[in-house]
């Protein structure tokens, strides 16, 4: 399974990239390579032109600032899971869902966000978590918010001639609780159905605000819109949530395949909306 | 002889080399000139093939050559065929069978996706599949037949129509008289079960070297194979070279599991090559093509029906078996014959009624894995059985003890033969203590407490029990020569093949204490044709009787040959004559020790006088064995059900095993985990699956779901021993013991675990989404 | 086109020119002749071909031989020691019966070489997570964990002397 042949740039500035993935003919990025290295080996990827991006300089920072956190293009995902370790149980959680240490050793947050498998986690959170990504091409720098970010599997609305540097996630606020939960088949396998949530109670017990997301479960990450709706505003109780997961897994339109069925991949993202709903609702404190 | 080695835990010579990355498998390999080979592969299951172009592939720089049919014709013998009836067993039972060799390149069709349509020679992988990818084949698709049980149906297309349908093998068999028996049953339970197919999977892919020596006119081929003779043979048939030009060499392998048993195409195309065009070449398979390529296994459907009296004792078992042979029916009768050889495993059964047929379907061809056949046999019986006790309203632990045979039974007798057309006599064991020994150690009453008190909260735990009798180490023979270095060193060479099992440890031992030498004194050689002209190879768990009870023969006579030298030597007689440690002296004369190579070189003539003995400290020894040796076990699994997602995991697993005596324990408990693992997997994850086009959709490690760390407990392992009699070393075999009973234990539990809710388990692997199905929710 | 890459693996510069679609696992067993990292899949999954890269273990068959530019690898035979002995690791496996074909075993022997620094009194557990990374299929994994806890042992400082 050798790749097709290609021609390799490693650009030292980011106008240099940028112009490279512009220059004409078909150009990819490379960063962690954990997910386009297999596809090339496979020859379903048969880019003319590889970018490589780790000679890029600042792209390899974590900054949390004004309740958002970016990460640049160059983070790996190990190391965001050691800064999350005593930072973020949410963000470490998910990370240690993602493949295996040498995957996340090499392989980029970024990366993997603008990778867009339906059946990944990091994806989902930064859907739940109201993200943007930050892209430059050659007319600038602009950002595109999660929820138009994704469009089809592996499909996104980043432009062949744009280069993502960052991902930007709002923080969950403080006394916020978190639930995430994924079926797989194997530790560290992609998810057949997943869900992450995060909750918000007001001084009063009804619920503030309720976000979920959905993965594996379509062929994009997908909010749970109805479930967040039947919630808002109402007092958490074992049945409203039970209600409200329902209400969120039936909007979804899920493909079956080898793994998992269609009803099966319905019928569960249910389950795990109420689990993580739930867990969500355990960990939360009432916002002052 | 001392048996100082025998039954030691001895640690494994050959690890040093593999820790510190020093083996040689058939990828580390390099040959100067060496081009490399990549196949065009059929993308389609069936196809008329009627016209292939390579000029463009040809044309591209750092491609060498490109080989269809045509090119390559005066080699084209059909490949190997294996699993001609004995004539001990077509006496008996009358079976009707169709072989079809295959071709190692499709000439004119392609019968099933990834069967090779040409060949491309290049500097490098990469180019040589840069070649391949610019070969232009005009197919024309033909009818595909992608489910077994359909293409056994008068009216399925016909894949080779000279045959007038697609079963390839047929037969019944059976003794008593089972339809009186089911009649005469208090109960009868009826189910269709199907055991998916599911394969081997190596780490390490399949590989060939080839390189032709024009001044000795001869051929080397490195190959990871478990059988060098039966691959040499191959090549004598189709190069036209006698034997002894042909070296076959297994070095290093990276598992073997049966996948690499086999006569595969590419086995001939790269020595093929290599002549052809006069430069060594290497093909190393990738995962890709490994899925499409190697010998898939497993793939049978059982309609079983079993009948019982009231107090649960089996009257009669009733069995109609499809096995999916997949395009080429290549291992004639040893899949669907060992299914039906082991069916009824550790029960008494009075009649049997089986009807078995191996049918066509244009996908890659079966060939035995790891237990070929009894798992699928143990899954349907096992799988029946607790069908049987739930109607009964019986534990599934007591309906077995009331019909497992004991050791008083033995040796026991079924009324049919053995796949070596030999009678089929269990010679040793006690499968109800098998039985006992399980259940204390899993503390089983403790199991079903615990289970009441988890499902009181909702947490849904299952049991499953799985017992089987396995005919191992069939023969027809395997061979060693034993031979001594002027240093007293020896060499054990043995057409035995290694492939993890640890034979240059295992048969060391067994030849130290025969020869009466330091353990470190022996190197043990297999996988070499020039190292033995005759061999069979390793598979079947046939090793440690086969070639063991050959090395330990062989190492006898070169013992006596030594004593006989020092008898002369020391000028005693040779019953008085001790060799111990690599030193000989004679009983009660202390002072006489001499070392080996003292008591060799004086068989050294000189110019003075002839030897003390005849310089020949060397035997060679083909130990006969006629039919197999019988081992057993019992396997026990704890689930836990997740019945919100399916997810099933796997809490505890146990063994409680016979397998004679053993020579390494520590080797044997890892054959045992391995072979568990392996079967986990069966139950639980793996599943070569094809749609209706015959298309195959598990194309990687994605998809094709190995068993990690995580998916199995620590593996639980209880040691019986009831020596074989049928070998001087009182051995059986323990290779694939452990892959037959997961899939059975495993459904067994599951549908425990799902009792409340009536599910019924028929088919694995037992995913989530298969799991919520049996609860209507998926 | 190749690209000149000057790399350090086992404590030694080479400087290769090589083309952009080779991997790092085919470079360091075809270029470099250190055929002890092994290739069982070539799309990332069963972690033979793992190797040590600035001391953190990677897929060497997803990552391109012309990224190691400047890097510093480590592999197998960088862990043997010179003199033909065995690293406490390595003795670990082989007196726990840690290993059977040997094909497996480089990709986790490398991996468990940054664990027990990390991890130096891993549970069973957390030595299972961390496996799941690797696939083997001789010997279900059993002796494997044996042999990582007897390795954590051997490599633990030796308890303070109590007065």
């Amino acid at each position: 399974m050798k790749p097709a042949p290609f021609e390799y740039a490693a650009p030292r500035t980011l106008d240099e990239a940028v112009g490279a993935l512009a220059s004409g003919g078909d150009a990819k990025v490379l960063a962690g390579g954990q997910s386009l290295v297999p596809m090339l080996a496979l020859r379903l990827a048969r880019p003319t032109l590889l970018v490589d991006i780790n000679r890029l300089p600042g792209l390899d920072g974590i900054r949390e600032a004004s309740g958002m956190l970016e990460i640049g293009a160059l983070v790996r995902q190990r190391a965001l899971e050691r800064w999350a370790a005593s930072r973020s149980p949410l963000f470490a959680d998910v990370l240690q869902h993602v493949a295996h240490p040498p995957i996340r050793n090499r392989g980029t947050v970024v990366g993997n966000v603008v990778h867009a498998d339906p059946a990944s986690e990091l994806p989902a959170l930064l859907l739940c978590l109201e993200g943007v990504v930050v892209a430059r091409g050659p007319r600038g720098e602009r950002m595109i918010p999660a929820d138009r970010f994704y469009r089809a599997p592996l499909t996104t609305a980043l432009g062949p001639d744009e280069l993502a540097t960052a991902v930007r996630f709002t923080l969950p606020p403080a006394g916020a609780g978190w639930g995430f939960a994924e079926v797989s088949r194997r530790h560290g396998d992609f998810a057949l159905v997943g869900a992450v949530a995060v909750v918000t109670r007001g001084g009063d017990g009804t619920l503030d605000r309720v976000r979920l997301a959905f993965f594996g479960a379509a062929g994009t990450p997908v909010r749970g819109t109805a479930g967040e709706q039947a919630l808002a505003g109402q007092a958490p109780t074992a049945a409203r949530i039970g209600e409200a997961a329902r209400a969120a897994a039936a909007a979804l339109s899920p493909d079956g395949d080898i793994h998992a069925t269609a009803t099966y991949r319905r019928h569960v993202a249910a389950t795990l909306a109420e689990r993580t709903l739930t867990a969500a609702l355990g960990r939360c404190g009432a916002a002052r | 002889m001392g048996a100082k080695y025998f039954g030691a835990a001895v640690k494994r010579r050959e690890d040093p080399r593999y820790l510190r990355g020093e083996g040689r498998f058939v990828d580390d390999i390099k040959l100067p000139g060496m081009l490399h080979a990549a196949f065009v592969r059929s993308p389609h299951a069936h196809a008329r093939i009627t016209a292939i172009r390579t000029q463009a592939a040809g044309a591209l720089p750092g491609v060498a050559h490109v080989y269809t049919f045509a090119d390559l014709e005066r080699w084209m013998k059909p490949l190997p065929l294996f699993g001609a009836i004995p004539p001990g067993l077509s006496a008996r039972v009358a079976v009707t069978m169709k072989q079809l060799g295959q071709l190692a390149l499709c000439r004119d069709e392609a019968r099933y996706v990834g069967e090779i349509v040409a060949m491309v020679l290049g500097a490098s992988r990469a180019v040589a599949e840069d070649g391949a990818e610019l070969v232009e084949v005009d197919y024309e698709p033909l009818p595909v037949l992608a489910d077994v049980v359909a293409a056994a149906q008068p009216d399925a297309p016909v894949l080779y129509p000279e045959w007038g349908d697609n079963i390839a093998l047929s037969f019944k068999t059976g003794f008593g008289d089972a339809e009186a028996g089911l009649r005469e049953a208090a109960v009868r339970v009826r189910e269709r079960f199907t055991i998916p197919r599911y394969v081997g999977m190596p780490i390490e892919t399949r590989g060939v070297v080839a390189q032709w020596d024009p001044r000795d006119g001869a051929l080397t081929t490195w190959n990871g194979t478990q059988v060098v003779h039966f691959v040499q043979q191959g090549l004598v048939a189709a190069l036209g070279l006698p034997p002894h030009k042909i070296r076959v060499i297994a070095p290093d392998v990276g598992g073997g599991f049966g996948t690499k048993a086999n006569g595969y195409a590419e086995d001939l195309l790269i020595p093929a090559a290599a002549i052809a065009s006069r430069r060594p070449v290497k093909w190393t398979e990738d995962r890709r093509e490994h899925m499409m390529a190697a010998a898939h296994a497993r793939a049978q459907v059982h309609d079983i029906e079993i009948g019982a009296r009231r107090d649960g004792t089996m009257l009669a078992v009733r069995d109609r078996i499809w096995v999916d042979l997949g395009a080429y029916n290549s291992w004639g009768i040893v899949l669907p014959y060992n299914t039906v050889a082991h069916l009824l495993g550790p029960h008494r059964v009075p009649s049997l009624d089986v009807e078995c047929r191996g049918v066509i379907t244009t996908k890659t061809p079966n060939a035995p894995y790891r237990g070929a056949g009894r798992p699928e046999t143990v899954f349907a019986m096992d799988r029946i059985v607790d069908c049987l006790a739930r109607e009964l309203g019986m534990d599934p632990a007591d309906l077995r003890r009331r019909n497992y045979l004991t050791e008083a039974d033995m040796p026991y007798e079924l009324n049919i033969p053995y796949r070596d057309g030999n009678p089929l006599v269990y010679d040793s064991g006690d499968f109800r203590a098998g039985l006992e020994a399980a259940l204390t150690a899993v503390d089983y009453p403790a199991l079903r407490a615990e289970q009441a008190r988890l499902r009181e909260q909702g947490i849904h735990r299952g049991i499953g029990i799985s017992g089987y009798v396995e005919g191992t180490a069939i023969g027809p023979y395997e061979g060693a020569t034993v031979r001594l270095d002027p240093s007293g060193h020896a060499v054990v060479a043995t057409g035995a093949c290694c492939q993890g099992q640890g034979h240059e440890t295992s048969f060391a031992q067994i030849a130290a204490d025969a020869l009466g030498i330091p353990l470190e004194w022996i190197t043990v050689v297999g996988g070499d044709t020039a190292a033995i002209p005759f061999g069979v190879g390793t598979f079947a768990s046939r090793s440690a009787v086969n070639a063991g009870s050959s090395i330990h023969e062989a190492s006898g006579r070169v013992k006596d040959k030594i004593v006989a030298a020092a008898a002369a030597l020391l000028e005693a007689s040779p019953g008085d004559i001790e060799v111990s440690e690599g030193t000989v002296s004679v009983r009660g004369a202390p002072g006489s020790a001499t070392p080996l190579a003292t008591v060799i070189r004086a068989a050294v003539p000189t110019f003075a006088k002839p030897g003390v003995s005849d310089l020949d400290f060397e035997a060679t020894v083909y130990h006969h064995q006629p039919t197999v040796t019988y081992t057993s076990a019992v396997h026990v699994a704890v689930v836990d059900v997740d019945t919100g997602t399916g997810s099933v995991a796997l809490r505890r697993y146990l063994v409680a095993h016979d397998c004679g005596k053993v020579i390494n324990p520590v080797i044997v408990e890892g054959q045992i985990h391995g072979g568990v693992a392996q079967g986990v997997g069966g139950g639980l994850l793996e599943e070569m699956v094809y749609d209706e086009q015959a298309q195959l959709l598990t194309g990687t490690f994605m998809d094709y779901l190995v068993p990690t760390a995580m998916e199995l407990p620590d593996i639980e392992t209880v040691h019986l021993e009831y020596p074989s009699p049928r070998n001087p070393l009182g051995v059986k075999g323990v290779g694939e013991g452990g892959a037959i009973s997961p899939p059975a234990a495993i459904a067994n539990a599951v549908e425990d675990a799902l009792a409340p809710f009536g599910a019924r388990v028929t088919r694995t692997p037992l995913g989530p989404s298969v799991v919520l199905g049996l609860l209507g929710k998926s | 086109m190749t690209h000149p890459i000057r790399v350090t693996v086992n404590g030694q510069e080479y400087a290769r020119a090589v083309e952009p679609r080779q991997t790092l696992a085919d470079f360091l067993r075809d270029d470099l002749d250190l055929t002890g990292t092994h290739v069982g899949c070539e799309h990332g999954v069963c972690g033979a071909c793992t190797i040590l890269l600035g001391g953190e273990p990677v897929r060497s068959c997803l990552m391109l031989a012309v990224q190691a530019d400047a890097q510093s690898i480590t592999t197998i035979e960088g862990v043997s020691p010179a003199d033909g002995g065995l690293h406490p690791i390595q003795e670990a496996f082989w007196a726990k019966h840690g290993l059977q074909c040997g094909y497996c075993t480089p990709g986790i022997v490398m991996s468990v070489c940054a664990f027990l620094r990390e991890r130096p009194q891993p549970t069973r557990e957390e030595i299972r997570e961390m496996l799941a990374g690797h696939l083997c299929r001789c010997t279900g994994y059993h002796f494997i964990v044996e042999a990582i806890e007897a390795a954590a042992q051997a490599l633990a400082p030796p308890p303070p002397r109590t007065p």
